[in-house]
């Protein structure tokens, strides 16, 4: 594996008895980079993100997470990687500071670190005030960027975004998209997946899923030269309609 | 009017979910509401289709008024709640028919109505609810919202996770509908979405930020917006957000939406202070205001 890629995959191929869903995809991702993972509902995008974070066994086809193989390495890319969703983020029961907590412990991240990261956290994110609140009772995009927060607090190489800002409003939004570029220029690899047409601009490069085939990949810029359009909505809507 | 809304307020414990909210919408309007989760949309919608009683304000739906005659707006109006609420067990042919039955009426007689949509899903008539795509459930619901007729269709966020190629395809559908003669209330998160409308309504933590036109709402924004761009986005922001005279700063797309405070601004300056930072390749172009720089002005 190239050193300087942080995930790899080849072929890779997922099937459900006659159905596949995923269909030989191959593509790369630096370290650092910024990838926007995008495709139709029903495209293959979420089968696909799920072999790569270890946590669905391919068909055929090969990949590698964080230098992990994801055949026989899971449990490592489970490790190594940060994951959050919009469905399942933190533990509404808990309190910010528990929440941290729990999930620093769950990826073995040593008291007294989880202790400096957990102040550290609550002061960037401006939390002091509900710190010890509980999370089901903040507003939702206090909630997603608490949970981006908590996805990085084992410092992975990389972490998977699965619409981290759906229903989420435009400021915190772009708050959102600003920690990214944060995370990004530390060096952590971001996969993202997004509706927002205007989010898959600002990502570094793009992947386009229609019906389990990646069949568009290149920087934002590029592929509107190349469909010749002026923005990444239209991109999608002429790849995607066929 | 088709719908009015008057001095509506509604509260859940300490939260106000609903603060003293007025508008109406005229017969065969598209109307929208547009905002993010939180904002009082479903509140709203479920006092309007009778499923929640307001603490605070009256309002009307097709002439009836939404405590005193619940019963006759639930047989002139159509809901399709946000979340999927059709019965999971039920093939899809099976769901429309009771919907259809329920409201005292048959496929057959309202099947104009619904056939366009309809022919999509089709194909699955045998297949139970639970087991469609999120696209196709979608269209199962907007057809049971649809079978008796309605007046008024209430449509929460029927877009919401809903990839752009299937959004295109549902407001187009809305589009036809709306030329058979009904009045649609259609909330959604996605500013885009809001273009789409005839009249919209910007809605945040319970309150109305604005209503009108969306172009004149978008004409309304109070200040000259610059497309910035530069090799590096990240320290783009940085940089613009550390530039005293700032008003604005957002990402869009690939360019940062910027606003400056001085009546007098010269983009040169800025173009200056950017290169002082290390910047290269730096662009400023003026640009026009959207509804999402519409919102973030006035939910600053």
């Amino acid at each position: 594996m190239n050193n300087n890629n942080v995930i790899e995959a080849q072929n890779l191929t997922k099937m459900f008895g006659d159905f596949t869903a995923v269909s030989a995809i191959s593509f790369e991702v630096k370290k650092g980079e910024i990838f926007g993972f995008l495709g139709a509902n029903g495209a293959g995008k979420t089968t696909a993100m799920k072999m790569l974070i270890g946590i669905s066994k391919p068909t055929a086809g090969k990949a590698s997470v964080a230098g992990f193989d994801v055949y026989k390495q899971a449990e490592d890319i489970k490790k190594n990687i940060g994951y959050m969703s919009q469905k399942f983020a933190l533990y509404d029961d808990l309190t910010v500071k528990e929440n941290i907590m729990f999930f620093g412990g769950i990826y073995g991240v040593s008291r007294k670190r989880i202790k400096e990261k957990t102040a550290i956290l609550i002061e960037e994110l401006g939390l002091e005030e509900v710190a010890n609140q509980l999370v089901g009772a903040l507003p939702l995009g206090w909630k997603q960027k608490l949970s981006f927060s908590v996805s990085l607090i084992h410092d992975p190489k990389i972490v998977f975004l699965d619409e981290p800002t759906g229903g989420v409003d435009p400021i915190t939004r772009r708050q959102f998209w600003e920690m990214i570029y944060k995370a990004a220029n530390q060096g952590t690899t971001v996969f993202v997946t997004t509706h927002y047409m205007d989010e898959a601009e600002y990502c570094d490069r793009v992947s386009i899923m229609v019906n389990g085939k990646i069949e568009a990949l290149d920087t934002p810029k590029k592929l509107k030269q190349q469909f010749n359009v002026t923005n990444m909505n239209d991109v999608f809507l002429k790849l995607a309609r066929g | 009017m088709s719908i009015s809304v008057r001095h509506i307020s509604k509260s859940y414990k300490n939260v106000k979910a609903l603060e003293d909210i007025s508008f109406e919408v005229k017969e065969g309007e598209l109307f929208g509401l547009i905002g993010p989760d939180g904002a009082g949309k479903t509140t709203l919608f479920r006092i309007l289709t009778t499923l929640l009683i307001a603490n605070e304000g009256t309002a009307t739906v097709a002439g009836f008024d939404v405590v005193a005659d619940y019963k006759k707006i639930r047989n002139s109006v159509g809901y399709m709640p946000g979340k999927f609420s059709l019965y999971q067990d039920l093939t899809v042919e099976e769901n429309l028919n009771f919907f259809a039955t329920i409201f005292g009426t048959t496929i057959e007689q309202n099947y104009d109505l619904i056939k366009e949509i309809y022919v999509q899903i089709e194909p699955f008539k045998t297949r139970r609810a639970g087991k469609l795509s999120g696209g196709m459930k979608q269209k199962l619901a907007l057809c049971c919202a649809l079978i008796h007729k309605p007046k008024v269709l209430f449509l929460d966020e029927p877009t919401t996770g809903v990839d752009p190629v299937s959004r295109k395809e549902f407001w187009e559908m809305l589009k036809r509908l709306q030329q058979k003669g009904i009045t649609i209330l259609v909330s959604t998160p996605y500013m885009d979405e809001a273009a789409l409308c005839d009249r919209i309504a910007l809605i945040q933590d319970g309150k109305i930020l604005q209503m009108d036109t969306p172009q004149a709402i978008v004409k309304h924004y109070p200040k000259q917006i610059y497309n910035v761009r530069a090799n590096n986005t990240y320290q783009l922001i940085n940089s613009l957000k550390a530039y005293e005279y700032n008003h604005s700063v957002y990402p869009f797309g690939e360019f940062v939406h910027y606003t400056d405070r001085r009546a007098d601004f010269n983009p040169k300056d800025l173009m200056l202070f950017l290169e002082s930072k290390n910047l290269s390749n730096v662009e400023i172009k003026k640009t026009e205001a959207t509804i999402e720089d519409t919102f973030m002005e006035l939910a600053k």
